[in-house]
């Protein structure tokens, strides 16, 4: 552990501590839901999301919630995921584990949806 | 940086891990392996998250489901179905009259509390000094360090107004201000854990929860004094505290929160932990400052106070656990948000511990001046199985029964002092009409008497012959003028005992006598109880009848 010597110090670790509990806070820039229903799981819903948090944790962004859900009724879909940014949910289907990196990189965190894979967007 | 998409807060206060927390812990941690979740889901233990009769609790983030009574048997189902599948199970969630609750705001039981004090507890990692940082942590200590001058400090705290939570309520600005005036080259400080009253945790639970807001508190305080050296006096009945704090200890030392030069100032402190082998009178100021000086437990006369000669003859601040986890939050937000809250004369929050027959038993915090109607049927869920309420007894084995028809009291230091009770450190013991006060009185001076140093006479003889005749009276041999004799002997203790755990003991006769007469006189003249828990052998009621 090093030391804490000067009130910067104690600032730079409080915002990287603050990182690590952003998932308790209710307050994020950004909320993944994956459907987890049983075709979800079957069609690879599981390794979606381990690349998901793999993706995230590699480019270190934290300003994120990682849901779960029920089944939209998207079977012909699975794996669905959708992402909620900006006041708006984004969902998209068939993702596979390269997909899903890079719509963290593109969409989550730099806010650019990647149209040819979208399926359905909402108005939250 | 590591993520994790859910994190489970366990409680890992004394309650719930009685109640069979750590097994359901372990169980959980299996199942995660078992499904290889152990990347994706953080296992956090924190301290008493409050609503202790429905525990081992867990929270759950993002979606903040609390889960009670947790059994090893379901975590199999958390893991497959919430963890997995994001389906919360239902069954295992806090329910509001049969149905399951989505999150925490949406509880009476929580959405109605005021947090200062316990902001943390239950909420971060009781062994994280990171966690405590991303809260706030520490901020009020830098924020004093570097900002404020000590005579800032003391005034800081003046103006907020914060008193003793200990129970006798006197000002902790003008406490520190004594000290801080003494010209001394030593001083010290001591944060008073020795918990004693039966039924209150408040302490413990603050110890177990949230260990670094007492350090930082009271680093802030030996700031404002000018003391570089500290004492946690715990009781030894209370290891989880003790280990949680020797941890925090530790991480404050590793970090230079405590210790030379803090945050490259000036101010040097460091805390020493004392153990208490757990004599109630220990509680009693200058009784703990002779237990820490290897000297017998016993209190003496005041002045001098602490504050001018204590611990080793040198200035000495002592406050209570709680008192010093308020200081942070009033450095940090300041006086005027503190005053916001409570009464004009008693403000801030207080911590109880709620116990005896109400719905929801636990840890509590509220602002002072809540009336104990809210706290016990809009907090507490009211009195279960149909049964009426007869009294709830503050401040312990010092304090007294607050009857039905003062139920709309606000709870401040005045009002309880009014009615013959005191706030005490936190003990709240909710009674309904299957209770007999003359019992109840006879168990709280039996207390006493055990507790009694000895010192002085009319705590250890008076508080003796006051028991004798409780004794009588619940056995059926009271006599015509006990009662007085009661009310007598009580005055007089009051005010020739030698310190504040003697000249208290008799509050509790005297209250219930006050409130209560006619049950006394039941058992004197009728050879009933009222409540039907004293047992009165035939022979003898059959003699008074004759």
């Amino acid at each position: 552990m090093p030391k804490i010597n000067s009130l910067e110090d104690l600032k730079k670790l409080r915002e990287q501590a603050k990182e690590a509990l952003k998932t308790r806070s209710g307050d994020v820039k950004v909320t993944i839901r994956t459907s987890m229903g049983t075709v979800g799981i079957a069609a690879g819903a599981r390794d979606v999301v381990k690349a998901l948090i793999d993706e995230l944790e590699k480019r270190n962004f934290h300003d994120v919630e990682i849901m779960e859900s029920g089944s939209l009724g998207l079977d012909k879909e699975e794996p669905v995921v959708t992402v909620e940014r900006d006041g708006v949910a984004t969902t998209y289907g068939k993702v596979t584990t390269d997909m899903a990196r890079k719509i963290v990189a593109q969409h989550v965190i730099n806010g650019q949806a990647i149209g040819e894979w979208v399926i359905a967007r909402n108005k939250k | 940086m590591k993520i994790y998409r859910l994190h489970a807060l366990i409680c890992a206060g004394t309650q719930c891990i009685s109640a069979g927390g750590e097994s359901f812990e372990s169980a959980l941690r299996d199942e995660l392996k078992k499904q290889g979740l152990t990347d994706e889901v953080q296992v956090v233990e924190t301290g008493c998250m409050g609503a202790c009769d429905r525990g081992p609790l867990m929270i759950v983030y993002p979606e903040g489901v609390l889960y009670q009574k947790l059994k090893p048997s379901d975590a199999k189902d958390i893991v497959s179905e919430h963890f997995l599948k994001g389906r919360k199970v239902s069954r295992l969630m806090w329910k509001e009259d049969e149905a399951p609750v989505p999150g925490l705001e949406q509880i009476p039981f929580f959405a109605r509390q005021t947090k200062i004090v316990l902001r943390n507890c239950g909420m971060i990692n009781a062994e994280s000094i990171d966690e405590y940082i991303a809260s706030e942590g520490y901020t009020a200590l830098a924020k004093a360090l570097t900002e404020m001058s000590p005579a800032d400090v003391v005034d800081e705290m003046k103006s907020s107004g914060l008193r003793g939570r200990g129970g006798a309520g006197f000002p902790t600005g003008i406490k520190w201000e004594y000290a801080a005036k003494q010209n001394s080259p030593v001083k010290y400080l001591i944060c008073n854990a020795d918990e004693g009253d039966p039924g209150a945790y408040m302490d413990r639970s603050v110890l177990e929860g949230d260990p670094h807001n007492v350090i930082e508190g009271m680093a802030i305080a030996a700031y404002a004094i000018g003391a570089s050296q500290g004492y946690i006096y715990v009781r030894a009945e209370y290891p989880l505290a003790i280990k949680r704090l020797e941890t925090a200890l530790r991480q404050a030392r590793q970090y230079g929160l405590l210790g030379q030069k803090i945050l490259g100032t000036s101010f040097s402190f460091d805390i020493k932990l004392r153990m208490g082998a757990g004599a109630f009178v220990c509680g009693e100021e200058t009784a703990l400052i002779h237990s820490i000086e290897g000297k017998r437990g016993e209190p003496r006369l005041k002045p001098p106070f602490p504050a001018v000669s204590g611990l080793w003859g040198k200035p000495t601040v002592i406050n209570n656990v709680e008192t010093y986890a308020s200081v942070p939050v009033i450095i940090n937000k300041g006086a005027e948000f503190f005053r916001k809250i409570g009464t004009a004369k008693s403000p801030g929050t207080k911590v109880f511990s709620l116990a005896g027959t109400v719905n929801t038993t636990g840890l509590i915090e509220v602002p002072m001046g809540i009336t104990l109607r809210e706290i016990i049927f809009d907090i507490g869920g009211g009195i279960p199985g149909g049964h009426q309420f007869k009294g709830a007894l503050t401040g312990g084995p010092s304090g007294g029964v607050i009857p039905l028809q003062h139920l709309d009291t606000p709870i401040d230091y005045e009002s309880l002092g009014a009615l013959g009770s005191i706030m005490g450190s936190g003990g709240l013991i909710v009674m309904d009409e299957r209770s007999c006060m003359v019992d109840i009185a006879k168990f709280f001076l039996e207390f006493t008497v055990d507790e009694s140093c000895g010192k002085c006479t009319p705590c250890r003889e008076g508080t003796m012959q006051m028991y004798r005749i409780l004794s009588d009276i619940t056995s059926g041999k009271g006599r015509p003028g006990d009662i007085e004799k009661l009310e007598e002997m009580g005055q007089l203790i009051k005010m020739t005992a030698l310190c504040g755990l003697g000249q208290s003991a008799p509050n509790p006769v005297l209250s219930t006598i006050r409130f209560f007469r006619d049950e006394y006189e039941a058992h004197i003249k009728d050879h009933k109880c009222p409540a039907g828990v004293c047992k009165f052998s035939e022979a003898k009621t059959e003699a008074a009848i004759a």
